[in-house]
């Protein structure tokens, strides 16, 4: 009877979510259809006014330059065929992976020892406090300088974003934990291992989910930007190999506007699809949040 | 319950005696003492229950009987030895519950154990004998937030006990539950001890409880914590709630230490107020008349 009723509102949340993307693509269709019909007569009176506002043009701009739904999807379909798009997702997909990967492997033992020693957090945590203000695209330039490779300094660049957050998470998480959990464990006889391994890791990893899945997003944003000002980088100058964020600069120099919203929508895609996989394997992680 | 028997290792009572033990926290200036001078016994095999005002240093002294943290002055013996840390021979039952919530019911109460490398046949044995003890046997893979106030803190009685700690110290244990789930948690904790008679020391605000399970009362004294009197509990055990309500014996014991303690509340409500003052001394005066 409960999974019945379970599988009917998750069909609802389903049904609505359908909705709210159709309507969405309807308004989008509209407005940008708005030019071809706002040119009848009928809406001059509406076109002055719009003109009184200070717009040149005879259509409302700001909807009705962007390329509809129907041209996007035209125009999809034609890069789908195309291997050059999917090399995109890879080279972008490999990139934010490697970043977010290190991130962890890196943030998550750093911000443990952050929150476990005194020691650790004096001597870590004011560099780290200087260098966290600095957004990851201000490392462009010098990474680009400091790495062998662009490859190497896109990956960098996506490793910072998430690194960051995760290592934040991780400590406010473990720094959290309820005192009285470490007083019983300590008062039942265990060791300083014991406490580290059955109180203070599983008592953060609801915190790291968090930082992760936050990291995951932020990886995205980074990932693109860094491989638009970057020029794509291993294979400068063509599509192949440049990741979705040069493919969508690489739209715009062609003068392809269609592709600009097929590659916009990608990485929107993209990046909802890896956090739905995190947010999947952070239920998977702790099943005793799911409980409540 | 032949079989079970043999599964459970035997319960050694200890006695704590706390002597001259003071607590200060704050620097120079700032210091404020929140135990003075304390001193009483936690006798062995009784259970010693100490009632006071909330806020006078009850959860304090149960840090100090703990080894949480060290007096100021003065010390705490466990058998005449003094204590030095946190020790699984004296075991705290905190305010609210302190069971691991990553952690399944039957993983809880067989922490202690593993953490000390100690899982055998037996203790196995021995925590199934405890789950069922406490009820949980339908709740052994369920997850603290799965179960309802009252099982958790039979969940952490079991968890407790597993360890066999010399005393048992309980920290408000059944604040925040329902009054029904309470009185319950009061004749089945009361069962438990009858049971074995370990030595358990409980910290309560609630004057109908320390009667009901005591037998013996220390009645506490506003910050700074001292003991006001000792109240000795003769009621007969094994206890039930139905007998207790129509007990004249328990009636005046209640009466006795709510007398002390209203003193108590008085004091402190009237501190630094001339007006409250005043009105303390009018309604000891009318109470003394009779």
């Amino acid at each position: 009877m409960r999974a019945r009723l379970g599988k009917m509102a998750s069909n609802r949340t389903f049904w609505r979510g359908l909705a709210s993307i159709a309507i969405f693509l309807v308004l989008w269709e509209i407005g940008s259809r708005s030019e071809q019909w706002m040119a009848a007569d009928i809406f001059a009176p509406l076109r002055d006014l719009v003109r009184a506002m200070g717009f040149r043009k005879d259509y409302l701009p700001w909807v009705g330059a962007v390329p509809a739904p129907s041209a996007v999807l035209a125009s999809w379909l034609e890069v789908v065929d195309d291997p050059s798009y999917w090399q995109s997702w890879y080279m972008s997909l490999f990139r934010v992976m490697a970043g977010f990967i290190a991130a962890m492997l890196i943030g998550i033992p750093f911000g443990l020892a952050l929150a476990m020693s005194r020691t650790a957090y004096g001597i870590g945590f004011p560099a780290f406090e200087v260098l966290r203000p600095i957004p990851p695209l201000a490392w462009v330039p010098a990474s680009i300088i400091f790495w062998p490779t662009q490859e190497l300094a896109i990956a960098f660049i996506t490793f910072l974003g998430a690194f960051y957050t995760i290592v934040i998470n991780v400590l406010g998480g473990a720094r959290s934990i309820d005192a009285r959990y470490f007083q019983a464990a300590q008062s039942m006889g265990a060791s300083r291992w014991d406490i580290f391994r059955r109180i203070v890791l599983p008592g953060t990893l609801p915190s790291i989910v968090v930082g992760a899945a936050v990291g995951m997003g932020i990886t995205w944003e980074v990932v693109v930007a860094a491989e638009m000002i970057s020029g794509g980088g291993s294979q400068i100058g063509g599509t192949s190999g440049g990741g979705l964020g040069f493919f969508i600069w690489n739209s715009y120099i062609g003068g392809s506007y269609e592709q600009i919203v097929v590659g916009m929508i990608s990485i929107g895609i993209a990046g909802y699809a890896s956090s739905e996989l995190l947010r999947w394997g952070g239920r998977y992680v702790t099943p005793w949040l799911k409980v409540r | 319950m032949n079989e079970a028997a043999s599964v459970r290792p035997p319960v050694v009572p200890g006695e704590i005696a706390v002597r001259g033990v003071s607590k200060s926290y704050g620097a120079k200036r700032f210091r404020k003492e929140v135990v003075r001078e304390c001193s009483f016994t936690i006798e062995r095999s009784k259970l010693t229950v100490m009632v006071g005002p909330s806020g006078c240093g009850k959860s304090t002294l149960i840090r100090l009987l703990a080894g949480f943290e060290a007096p100021t002055t003065g010390t705490v013996m466990l058998d005449g030895q003094p204590i030095a840390g946190p020790d699984r021979d004296r075991l705290v039952l905190f305010q609210e519950t302190a069971l691991f919530p990553w952690m399944t019911t039957w993983d809880n109460i067989l922490y202690g154990p593993r953490a000390r490398g100690e899982l055998s046949r037996e203790t196995r044995d021995f925590a199934e004998f405890l789950l069922a003890k406490v009820g949980l046997q339908d709740f052994r893979d369920k997850y603290p937030g799965q179960l309802s106030g009252g099982m958790q803190r039979r969940a952490e009685l079991a968890r407790a006990m597993i360890n066999n700690p010399k005393v048992m110290i309980l920290d408000e244990p059944f604040r925040g539950l329902d009054a029904m789930t309470k009185e319950l948690m009061w004749e089945y904790y009361s069962r438990l001890y009858e049971e074995n008679r370990r030595t358990n020391f409980f910290v309560t605000t609630d004057i109908d409880e320390a009667v009901f399970l005591a037998d013996r009362m220390l009645v506490m004294s506003n910050i700074p914590t001292q003991v006001r009197a000792v109240i000795d509990v003769d009621l007969p055990r094994p206890r039930r709630l139905a007998d207790l309500v129509e007990s004249d014996r328990a009636n005046d014991i209640k009466k006795q230490a709510l007398s002390i303690l209203h003193a108590e509340a008085m004091r402190s409500f009237s501190r630094g107020s001339k007006a409250a003052a005043d009105f303390v001394e009018a309604y000891l005066k009318r109470a003394r008349r009779g």
